[in-house]
């Protein structure tokens, strides 16, 4: 054992080991939750909710599955978001779409 | 075979002799391999897991939501708007949902105040999230008065608190009787927020959206997919938020990793030409490197993997919380369940292993096939 091989090698098998166990680890804590997961789903089947309950800050961060469309400026066309979620929720793809492929001439017929 | 694993352990030894010469700087590469490693799991691993948790919450959700769209906004159903929707076959069941938000100066956060369709509290008397509970010190039986928007002062009686481990959807929830809610926001008779539509055949969801806008032109349907899609493209958009953040410490590693492993220093390549001389072979060369070259990164990735699965699903990702997460005045407290996606797990493995292992053989490789001499002589 005194070998620097086989101290190596050791160390690699239990680091192997501890990684596989995380795998094992998963799988504990995902059957420990079920409980919990279930609660929750029924919760938001009895409440008929649509979105999580992640950023409060404004509607359209609250419900941004149930936002209208282009909320970043529905208050009037002149107001830019102001919430720091907001800049981290991703813009429609059509419009990414849009800037990247076609034309302003081509978006406006 | 016995032979050959006896000749790749003295391989070892004399790989990790070697690498012991220089053992800050070798211990220093494995530090910064191990911590870049650790950050690229734990992102990946917290981004999959949310993606995961929403996925599965949200796939009780209705199958349909109907808004009212009125000149571009989302817009109070009127009433005789339900029966309507009634009559397009294979809507199973039809509910008009209550719902809105409110501003709290107190907190200054937004609540989000619902008519639960059963089991509604007594007028007078609400149902609060966690995340509400803990903000304003409530407890059952304690008194709460909000200021209307017509500026009318209304109190209400907690009967319930909704239970801590369904906080990812009710931390900021208000349940009410819809009594107290019409009362509250000075609701019109017979109007709703929206309908909740559920159908019976998942097949015909799509369907019965086609025949809602031929049928309702001002209504917007939204489907209970698009609202899984909407989650996952947030967290598609926040875990590529971040990797670009750290993409500036992927590409210094990079090139410290490949100046490292690609460029030999004259002290190796003496090396390599003294063990030539003394009549190693070109093969034994590139094992030994080939051994050098695997275990720190396989040392690497396995400590980073682990620190970085003991980070998120121990330590709730605490070194990355506010970037991933993102954070607001009522943020739910939850413990995400682990889901590992092996594939993602497979593609660290390849890009962060593979490419070290290689840039460390091919200067070696040069090397080995030079004369000893003209290598020793540099």
């Amino acid at each position: 054992m005194s070998r620097p091989a086989d101290r190596a090698l050791t160390f690699l098998a239990l680091a192997g080991i501890a990684f596989a166990g995380c795998f094992v680890d998963a799988v504990r804590l995902h059957a420990a939750a079920a409980g919990d997961a279930n609660g929750m789903t029924a919760l938001v089947a009895q409440l008929r909710l649509t979105d999580l309950a992640l950023f409060t800050e404004a509607r359209y961060t609250r419900h941004p599955s149930q936002a209208d469309l282009h909320s970043a400026y529905q208050d009037h066309p002149l107001a830019l978001e102001h919430f720091p979620t907001g800049s981290l929720i991703s813009p429609p793809a059509g419009l990414l779409q849009a800037t990247s492929g076609v034309g302003a001439g081509e978006t406006a017929k | 075979m016995k032979l050959w694993l006896a000749k790749q352990r003295y391989l070892i030894d004399f790989t990790l002799l070697a690498l012991a010469r220089r053992k800050t700087r070798n211990l220093g590469l494995l530090l910064v391999y191990t911590v870049l490693v650790f950050m690229l799991a734990s992102v990946t691993l917290y981004s999959h897991a949310l993606r995961q948790e929403a996925a599965r919450v949200l796939a009780g959700s209705p199958e349909v939501i109907v808004q009212r769209m009125v000149a571009g906004r989302h817009d109070l159903i009127p009433p005789g708007y339900l029966e309507k929707i009634g009559r397009i076959r294979g809507v199973q069941m039809r509910e008009a949902r209550l719902w809105g938000y409110y501003y709290d100066a107190v907190t200054k956060a937004n609540y989000t105040f619902m008519v639960p369709a059963t089991n509604a509290p007594a007028a007078g008397e609400i149902v609060v999230g966690p995340a509400l509970e803990r903000s304003r010190g409530l407890a059952r039986n304690n008194g709460i008065s909000f200021r209307s928007y017509s500026g009318k002062l209304h109190t209400f009686v907690i009967a319930d608190v909704l239970p801590q481990a369904s906080e990812l959807v009710s931390a900021d929830l208000v349940l009410m009787s819809e009594e107290s809610f019409r009362a509250f926001f000075d609701y019109p008779a017979g109007h709703y927020t929206d309908i909740a539509l559920s159908v019976a055949n998942p097949l015909e969801v799509r369907n019965v959206a086609l025949k809602l806008a031929a049928a309702l032109p001002d209504a917007r349907p939204i489907l209970r997919e698009e609202v899984l899609r909407t989650y996952a493209s947030i967290f598609d958009w926040r875990e590529g938020i971040v990797l670009a953040l750290l993409s500036a410490a992927i590409l210094a590693f990079g090139i410290l990793a490949w100046d490292k492993a690609s460029g030999l220093s004259a002290e190796e390549k003496r090396e390599i030409g003294i063990l030539k001389a003394i009549g190693w072979e070109t093969g034994d060369v590139i094992k030994m490197k080939f051994w050098e070259g695997l275990l720190v990164s396989l040392t690497a990735f396995l400590l980073g993997f682990v620190a970085a699965y003991v980070h998120v699903f121990h330590f709730a990702a605490s070194l990355f919380e506010p970037v991933l997460k993102g954070w607001a005045v009522l943020y739910p407290r939850f413990q995400l369940t682990p889901q590992i996606d092996g594939l993602q797990v497979a593609t660290l493995f390849f890009f962060t292993v593979v490419p070290y292992a290689a840039a460390v053989l091919v200067p070696i490789w040069k090397a080995a096939i030079t004369d000893p001499d003209s290598v020793m002589r540099g």
